[in-house]
């Protein structure tokens, strides 16, 4: 009950709903994540800036009481790195699709996290593009069918975490919609830490995805990830063969790179244009 | 010019200092007279000028001849009066990134060429429909694809007007000389503000690139228009209101207003929308706010036409060929004169009725294959003829071709 009366303080409860997702959608976790821990992390809603992409995902940002930016297909890390830049005092969080974050929006991504600008990207990765009715995306396993891989997806998928970390963000973590109070955790780790910090959550689409790989119900595609997923501590002592099929999560980078605003502040002051 | 001071006034009021940092400073220390500062720059680099006297406080951009000086120029100069330069991964990101400054409160631009301005548009259209002001400069060169980098040309007359996907209005100006890119580009922010729409200015090489002597004015004279921020209480805002301009005020994110700003079509409060009525409605806002504001917009100069037979109308760097072309056929004994066109879109549709009505022809010299000319042929609805005068192999349509044409067609 408490948790409930906390979610709507940050809901546009009156204005925008009924939402637009599936019942039993994970995206709707995620929400509720954030908003715990903006919550708990004490942020004034006025300096709180949410940034999304085109995809199921990106209706998230209706749905807040915040600064909210819906954007263009795959380009919310540009227009966040805009807002961000032009005013660092604002707390900029952007919530991303995986077809959104790694596929049109892939350039975008890599080059957000190298240039390390201090924003809270989370890329809600449920391994195809929902939106548009389940066509396989660059984090479809292969052989999964999907919308366009009726005889398996025959693409390598991305290791988004991965990519995030060989581009040079600072953090760097992977979430479940299962494991919900590391989910709050990572989120506020995410916001707190200076720097591009990228948080993976692991979430399912039952309807465009489950149900053509005969996955289940939500609640099956949920027991999945509780039954595959591995804290990293552990994951690391594991063997090559005991990590297949398992997915690591946790805090997998966390290095501390020169933070872009702060190093655009010095280039100011060489110009002479400091205060 | 028009509503300078009230306008700036209103803006200091409602506290945009963080708007314009230290631009008075740097411009004061600039200035070295009250008469202003005689300089002799390139097109680019007026253009550059002209921004920060707007109060240009971010700018997002991505290497292309023959804007890139644009960029150069401002990575130095915009930090120094304490603006944001980046350079983004591609023009995609650049668009969307002046998009999210101009939200974040910050008057912002960036500048390319055909091929990058290709990639902007869809982030073009988000500007229009989420009502972001901002200034986009696209320095034409010849194309489709990388085409010709460094020649003259005028082929993005219509990608200006409709690169985007979609039903819209859109502003854009057209400068012909170096001072015109300084004073164009001024307006080009003004317009933005006060319009809440991304404003394109339309150059071409030859503008781009001369250098040309100019008076940079004293900052008083400047006419600078800041967006109109909400005066009300926030839990009073409407932040997509229908209001009777057509233009909201705009609060900045940060300001105190959490409002959602979104690509769909949506209604006042600005939530995504089905609703027949609203879509309509909103729809229509956005076109009648430009439509309302053509006498504003529109810019045309006109010599010689009180009594002219035959019309040259032209645009940027081609109509200084054609004023060449038609004192000389006026020295001739010819009856020409000259329209020329400053603002593309809207297009000028009363001039050229009225011009149609009392000359015999219009030439209109391009450097493309014909692209404004048809906007031409429209409006003069056969009450003359309408001469096509094209020149496509990336060199200047000379004064003596306009004049043979003349001649021809007297
Ligand atoms: C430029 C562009 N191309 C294509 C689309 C169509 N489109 C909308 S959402 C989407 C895929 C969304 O997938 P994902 O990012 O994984 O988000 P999800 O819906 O799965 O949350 C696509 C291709 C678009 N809106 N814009
Ligand atoms: S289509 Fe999939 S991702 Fe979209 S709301 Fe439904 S379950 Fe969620
Ligand atoms: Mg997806």
């Amino acid at each position: 009950m408490e948790r409930t009366k906390l979610v709507h303080k940050y809901l546009r409860s009156e204005k925008k709903f009924p939402h637009l997702w599936c019942p039993g959608c994970g995206d709707g976790i995620l929400m509720g994540a954030m908003i715990r821990a903006i919550d708990r992390l004490g942020l004034d809603q006025d300096n709180v800036v949410v940034v999304s992409g085109i995809g199921c995902s990106g209706r998230l940002t209706v749905y807040v009481d915040f600064n909210t930016l819906h954007t263009t297909h795959g380009r919310a890390l540009s227009f966040a790195t805009g807002i961000k830049l032009a005013n660092p005092k604002l707390t900029v969080i952007v919530v991303m699709g995986d077809g959104d974050a790694t596929a049109i929006g892939g350039n975008h991504f890599i080059h957000t996290a190298r240039r390390n600008i201090d924003l809270c990207a989370i890329v809600i990765n449920n391994n195809v593009y929902g939106m548009t009715g389940g066509q396989y995306s660059p984090t479809t396993p292969m052989g999964a069918k999907s919308a366009t891989s009726a005889f398996g997806n025959i693409e390598r998928p991305f290791d988004i975490c991965e990519l995030a970390r060989g581009s040079g963000a600072s953090w760097v973590a992977r979430g479940t919609v299962y494991h919900v109070p590391m989910l709050d955790n990572l989120i506020m780790s995410a916001i707190t830490k200076k720097g591009f910090c990228m948080l993976e959550v692991a979430a399912y689409c039952h309807t465009t995805f489950g149900r053509r790989n005969k996955l289940g119900k939500p609640t099956d595609m949920m027991r999945w990830m509780r039954d595959n997923s591995v804290r990293t501590e552990a994951f690391q002592k594991l063997s090559d063969e005991e990590r297949m099929g398992k997915m690591e999560i946790g805090v997998l980078a966390d290095f501390d790179y020169p933070e872009y605003c702060e190093m655009y502040d010095e280039v100011i002051r060489k110009s002479g244009g400091g205060a | 010019m028009e509503k300078k001071a009230t306008e700036r006034k209103g803006g200091k009021i409602k506290g945009t200092s963080r708007q314009q940092p230290q631009r008075k400073a740097k411009r004061a220390a600039a200035s070295k007279s009250d008469a202003g500062q005689i300089v002799l720059i390139s097109g680019n680099e007026a253009c550059v000028e002209g921004a920060l006297a707007a109060g240009l406080g971010f700018f997002a951009g991505y290497p292309i001849t023959p804007a890139t000086e644009i960029s150069e120029v401002l990575s130095t100069r915009l930090p120094a009066v304490g603006g944001k330069f980046i350079q983004m991964e591609d023009e995609i990101a650049s668009m969307a990134a002046i998009i999210g400054a101009s939200i974040a409160g910050l008057k912002s631009m960036t500048a390319t060429s055909g091929p990058g301005f290709s990639l902007m548009q869809e982030n073009i259209g988000f500007g229009i429909i989420a009502e972001a002001p901002c200034v986009v400069v696209n320095v034409m060169r010849g194309g489709p694809s990388t085409g010709l980098p460094t020649n003259p040309s005028q082929g993005d007359v219509m990608q200006a007007r409709w690169g985007r996907h979609g039903d819209h209005r859109i502003i854009v100006l057209c400068p012909n000389s170096v001072e015109e890119c300084y004073t164009l580009t001024i307006k080009a922010f003004n317009f933005s503000e006060k319009y809440r729409t991304p404003v394109i200015l339309l150059m071409d090489e030859v503008v781009a690139h001369m250098r040309e002597k100019m008076t940079l004015p004293p900052e008083s004279n400047i006419p600078v228009i800041n967006r109109v921020k909400p005066s009300v209480p926030p839990e009073w805002h409407i932040p997509y209101e229908n209001t009777p301009t057509g233009v909201p005020p705009m609060a900045a994110f940060g300001d105190g207003y959490r409002y959602h700003i979104t690509g769909l079509v949506h209604d006042q409060h600005g939530f995504p929308t089905q609703r027949q009525d609203e879509i309509k409605e909103f729809q229509s806002r956005l076109t009648n706010k430009i439509e309302k504001a053509r006498k504003e917009l529109i810019m045309v100069e006109t010599e010689f036409i009180d009594d002219a037979k035959v019309a040259v109308l032209s645009y940027g760097s081609t109509s200084r060929s054609a004023r060449r072309a038609v004192t000389m056929a006026r020295k001739g004994g010819s009856k020409a004169g000259i329209v020329r066109l400053l603002t593309l879109w809207p297009f000028p549709v009363r001039a050229v009725q009225r011009l149609s009505e009392h000359v015999d022809a219009i030439i209109v010299p391009e450097m493309n294959q014909g692209q404004l000319v048809g906007e031409v042929e429209r409006h003069a609805c056969g009450r003359c003829s309408v001469v096509p005068l094209n020149r496509y192999d990336g060199a200047m349509i000379e004064p003596e071709e306009i004049l043979h044409t003349i001649l021809e067609v007297e």
